[in-house]
């Protein structure tokens, strides 16, 4: 994902001679294609996050398109008040990227985890949020996010995650990975992958179930959503995230009015206030987290036998 | 690219100190605001770079090669929107709404207004602004310059430092910062809240080009803000030593003048001091 990431930015950036990248004394291996091909656009700022920011706004209201990287809660959390007053204030045209959605940096411990990150972004005014869940829809949304003039959050992975679906049309639309009608997986980020193993594990047991990739969550396009799950009897969401503030909040947020809706089961990480996290891989922490495919499956199961 | 000028009739910087001074008094006793002891320790800084340094074109305000002043302090809007009324961003008439119902003319700095850059008031973003327009600048040819202006007490955010030692190790010398060093920040003199000392040495040993003088000497100010950028390739800081209230008896190096806004009375006594 950093790689396409940063593959597609500097095809942008070849067209576009106003971008920028910024980054907070991280990328190693992975930026310096930009650096040595935009010398002039790039700038490893040190490890100052809130310098980051608002230089990015400083920036940008002088007529550029800049992007800011960094690691999960860094460019995020670290400069929150920046983003909010720097950047979305005044629409200013900055595109923060974190690398490491969820548990990616599984190991690190809970510091490095990005458990709340795209919830937090997605109260600011302004912005838009895109969780992507394979390369296909990072090339998009870098693409898309390079041209919209909008501050954007861009909230990647960092393994070598394979593509899960065909061609992606327009990034801000919900995209089918899987067709089904009975049981609709919204899934945001990698973790997709997990929802086409758990659908194909409920499809051996004779439940048809679908897999969307919600890879924009603001804006949301709930119309789309809804056209997705229209004929569900079960909604899951699944995120690499807290479920307050993420995929699930959203979604639920958005049918709430609605008058016949299906039940909404929400998948997530749960809260880990006051415990401290375990070292392990991001498999073996989501596994934990309640989230193997199993566990999923199982979770499924268990929401459509209470109908 | 555009490059503005400065304007043709510019009143002489103490006489336009003077005039902003008065029409931050009259606004903050009509809204009952506060911040006038900031306000006016800062009137001859703004003086000087609105008539002597601001190459600014209050018909077209964007202008690319324009250059910018940031006010990191944004809590003295009084001050900042009478200074742009007095240049002819808009008119004497609208300070009238300062902080009234519906106003676009707020009571922390915004970019709503013509002529503010960027909307600050939460202390400590201003410098990292004005650096990524230092450089932009820089990076455009344009010759723009970047004035910041800060407050003591603002110093203590760690964002400034962040900063602080970003400008120097990039060279930038177009942008300039101005501390309105006037020793009283919100609740208490800023030796006994934070001590900033020894403040021109911290400055200097992360590579500023470093100037300490009397902020109210207008000549002074005009000198050392007109040899930005400066040719030793650095950034500049002018540390501005400056009373908080200066021009009104009463107010001067009162903490409490942070906050209070003048009765009729002391309203018509302050106005009578600074000769308005």
């Amino acid at each position: 994902m950093r790689t396409t990431f940063i593959e597609s930015l500097s095809q942008a950036a070849s067209e576009n001679p106003d971008i920028w990248l910024l980054c907070g004394d991280l990328g190693y291996s992975v930026l310096e294609p930009f650096a040595a091909k935009f010398p002039e656009r790039y700038l490893n700022v040190g490890v100052a996050e809130q310098n980051m920011a608002g230089m990015a706004a400083g920036i940008a209201l002088s007529g550029k398109t800049v992007f800011i990287y960094s690691i999960g809660n860094f460019p995020t959390l670290r400069c929150l008040e920046q983003l909010r007053n720097d950047v979305c204030y005044h629409g200013a045209d900055v595109k923060v990227v974190a690398v490491g959605a969820g548990y990616a940096y599984g190991g690190q411990g809970y510091t490095h985890h990005a458990l709340e990150d795209a919830g937090i972004m997605s109260m600011l005014p302004g912005i838009e949020i895109f969780v992507p869940c394979d390369p296909m829809e990072v090339r998009a949304a870098t693409r898309l996010i390079a041209a919209s003039r909008k501050p954007s959050y861009l909230r990647l992975s960092r393994q070598g995650e394979p593509d899960l679906g065909a061609a992606v049309a327009d990034p801000r639309k919900p995209r089918i990975l899987r067709a089904g009608q009975e049981v609709v997986i919204l899934a945001s980020g990698p973790i997709a992958s997990r929802a086409l193993e758990a659908a194909g594990e409920l499809a051996g047991r004779g439940r048809e179930v679908g897999v969307v990739s919600v890879s924009c969550l603001k804006p949301l396009d709930d119309a789309a959503i809804r056209a997705a799950v229209r004929d569900a009897s079960l909604i899951v969401t699944l995120e690499e995230h807290i479920l307050r503030g993420g995929l699930f909040s959203l979604v639920a947020g958005a049918f709430a009015g609605d008058a016949q809706r299906p039940p909404v089961t929400g998948l997530g990480i749960p809260e880990q206030g006051g415990k401290t996290s375990s070292a392990g891989s991001r498999e073996a922490l989501l596994d934990a987290a309640g989230l193997s495919v199993q566990a999923i499956v199982a979770r499924i199961e268990q929401s459509l036998a209470k109908r | 690219m555009t490059r503005p000028t400065l304007p043709a009739n510019r009143p002489e910087p103490k006489e336009f100190a003077r005039r902003i001074r008065a029409h931050a008094l009259r606004m903050v006793h009509a809204a009952k605001a506060s911040h006038i002891g900031g306000c006016l320790s800062m009137a001859d800084i703004l003086a000087v770079l609105y008539t002597r340094i601001l190459r600014l074109d209050p018909a077209e305000p964007h202008s690319p090669g324009r250059d910018r002043f940031v006010l990191s302090k944004g809590h003295t809007t009084a001050i900042m929107y009478a200074t742009l009324a007095e240049c002819g961003f808009f008119s004497l008439a609208e300070l009238d709404t300062y902080c009234r119902d519906g106003s676009i003319f707020t009571g922390h700095v915004s970019h709503a207004v013509p002529g503010v850059e960027v909307s600050t008031g939460s202390l400590g973003h201003g410098l990292p602004i004005a650096i990524g327009m230092a450089l932009a600048a820089r990076s455009a040819g344009a010759g723009s310059r970047v004035f910041c202006l800060l407050s003591d007490g603002e110093c203590d955010e760690g964002s400034n430092w962040e900063g602080i030692l970003f400008a120097p190790h990039h060279k930038l010398s177009n942008l300039c910062v101005i501390v309105d060093f006037n020793k009283i920040q919100s609740f208490g003199s800023v030796a006994e809240v934070l001590n900033l000392d020894p403040f021109a040495e911290k400055w200097k040993s992360f590579g500023w080009q470093v100037e300490e003088i009397d902020g109210h000497d207008v000549v002074a100010l005009e000198r050392l803000l007109s040899a930005v950028p400066a040719p030793s390739g650095r950034p500049t800081v002018v540390i501005a030593h400056t009373v908080k209230g200066k021009g009104v008896s009463f107010m001067e190096n009162k903490l409490e003048w942070h906050y209070r806004s003048p009765s009729d009375e002391l309203l018509a006594q302050a106005l009578a001091e600074i000769g308005a």
